[in-house]
């Protein structure tokens, strides 16, 4: 039988605040165990929970980035559970009324364009840590991260594929950063991703049973996850047997999902609206404010480079991907006055590749744009060649030189003196009789051998264009 | 609606309550007879009312995103029953 994959996604964004949702205690990533812990986020009694204005903020960005619904009024609820790492008994989320509404986000898979719904996004807070390996019969309990603000984002379930999920997984990733709201560490948790994924036959319309696969932090788990948990269902279901909905763990170091019976019992949680905190209200003035602050989005610039610069689709589409790169090859265009072309090669190609290797980002760069636009400058205006900016980009990389000073300082500048290129042509020449005697008898390829000892002998720093016109011009006759 | 006393076991394992099971038929009747109440309450016709999320008619106030609190852990972690490496301790949990 033909089995049709139906995937949703929840993802928990971290949003990027100084302080937790709902008391002014500190959400700084790494800090000595329980040293940000208040009375408000430990649950102590007679505490009551204040809203942080900045987290109302971003979710409302955030639901005007996906064109969402955002509801003048939403409301916060208790979702009660009993955990370890979650001291009040309840967990503050949102349930009937949630801040951002039905919305949507165009993926990109194979070429194709793909719209997949966004359900909603609720705000909510985060939980403590457990830390089970260092004790024998007991467990570790750090509260930092509890009242950590997380917006949930819910899609619907319109995904088909991994290639599908992670392209969606990713496309809010970059989303959320290009919006300053999420740092988008998934090393750190920063942002995390529940899969449901459900199997039907090709053809149906209603839903299979479905699973949900937790704790998944990178992008190639939740490929990986998926393909997996596809298997297994795709085997239960064809021996005749009926899929169990509940919430599994994926295991990255076994490649395999196992069921977390423990939290099966629990999956009552008897919502009810908070009587705590108050219905929040989102005012026109808000609304305002956070529509005038809104960056270009990614969609958007990509057009617009698509447009502008006259790049293909592909390069676009990874030049827009993030904020910081799009500033980058932009800047690299205005101050190099070079080709966009030219730019954008450069920097997908040589300069990403390199940090790539050396597993930075592009804020990491050891070249900062300026020092990188100089080097382009240098290959328009032919003074170097393009292999030999390759040597000029390493050595860059490895020192705080300008562009200029290491031509200058390794002597690559570039030979287009065509005096200099014709001794040099005019000694090969004569070195080589046999070659040339092959060349005038029609064998072409030959000319490639001339090219080649050229370049050897200037040391890649002979126009090639010069280059090429000499030697056909001398070996013409 | 009625409840069952199985409902009434499921419902106090969820809030982690502890009840005497003498007691679990006259539990099973007050909480039945609660709903009943409610199930009369819902004969009334609510089309077009807001839904009331809080009996306060007002809206949340929010507050501005600036560290206001200072590490008290010492003092908090007095009144715990157990504390090691600077964690709070609890008995194993496992998923």
């Amino acid at each position: 039988m033909q089995w049709e994959t139906v995937i949703g996604l929840e993802i928990h964004a971290q949003l990027a605040t100084n302080t937790k949702i709902f008391s002014g205690a500190s959400t700084a990533y790494g800090a000595e165990p329980n040293t940000q812990a208040c009375a408000v986020d430990l649950g102590l009694p007679g505490v009551l929970p204040v809203l942080n204005q900045e987290v109302v903020r971003m979710a409302v960005k955030f639901g005007m980035a996906i064109e969402a619904e955002v509801a003048d009024t939403s409301v916060f609820a208790r979702k009660n559970y009993f955990y370890p790492d979650l001291p009040k008994g309840y967990q503050i989320s949102q349930m009937d009324h949630p801040i951002v509404g039905l919305g949507h986000l165009d993926i990109e898979v194979a070429g194709e364009t793909k719209r997949v719904g966004v359900t909603r996004a609720h705000l909510e807070e985060d939980a403590g840590k457990s830390l089970h390996e260092n004790f024998a019969d007991s467990t570790g309990i750090d509260l930092n991260r509890a009242g950590t603000p997380l917006l949930e984002i819910v899609s619907e379930p319109d995904m088909r594929s991994a290639k599908e999920a992670v392209a969606y997984m990713r496309k809010i990733h970059e989303l959320v950063q290009y919006l300053d709201i999420c740092d988008g560490n998934m090393q750190e948790g920063s942002f995390r991703c529940d899969v449901n994924i459900s199997l039907r036959p090709q053809g149906q319309t209603e839903y299979g049973t479905r699973a949900e696969l937790k704790n998944i932090n990178s992008f190639k788990f939740v490929e990986k996850a998926i393909y997996g948990e596809v298997e297994r269902q795709k085997e239960i279901l064809e021996a005749g047997g009926s899929i169990v909905q509940e919430t599994r763990l994926y295991d990255a170091d076994k490649d395999e999902t196992r069921s977390m019976r423990s939290k099966e019992e629990a999956n009552d949680y008897r919502y009810f609206p908070d009587p705590d905190l108050l219905p929040v209200y989102i005012s026109p003035e808000l609304r305002a404010a956070v529509k005038a602050d809104l960056p270009e989005l990614p969609d958007t610039k990509k057009q617009r480079f698509i447009q502008d610069y006259h790049l293909d689709n592909e390069t676009a589409y990874k030049l827009a991907s993030s904020k910081e790169l799009a500033n980058y090859f932009e800047t690299v265009v205005k101050q190099s006055n070079c080709e966009a072309k030219l730019c954008s090669n450069w920097v997908t190609v040589e300069l990403l590749g390199a940090l790539n290797k050396s597993n930075l980002s592009i804020q990491e760069s050891p070249i900062a744009a300026p020092r990188f636009a100089e080097l382009l400058k240098r290959i328009a205006d032919e003074t170097i060649s393009g292999k030999i900016a390759k040597q000029v980009f390493e050595f860059m990389w490895n020192s705080a030189d300008s562009a200029d000073d290491i031509i200058e300082k390794q002597g690559l500048k570039q030979i287009t003196d065509s005096g200099a290129i014709e001794a040099i042509i005019d000694k090969i020449i004569a070195d080589n009789p046999a070659q040339v005697e092959q060349y005038l008898s029609g064998k072409d390829k030959v000319f490639g051998f001339f090219v080649g000892q050229t370049m050897k002998q200037s040391q890649g720093k002979a126009n090639p264009a010069e280059v090429n016109k000499i030697l056909k011009a001398k070996l013409k006759r | 609606m009625s409840l069952t006393t199985d409902d009434v076991n499921q419902i106090a394992y969820l809030a982690r309550l502890g009840i005497d099971h003498q007691d679990t038929s006259s539990y099973t009747q007050n909480l039945s007879d609660m709903l009943e109440l409610v199930a009369q309450m819902q004969a009334v016709n609510t089309e077009n009312i807001e839904p009331m999320a809080h009996p306060l008619d007002n809206i949340q106030r929010l507050r501005p995103d600036i560290i206001t609190e200072t590490n008290q852990r010492d003092a908090f972690q007095t009144i715990a029953p157990q504390v090691e490496d600077k964690l709070y301790l609890v008995p194993k949990v496992i998923d």
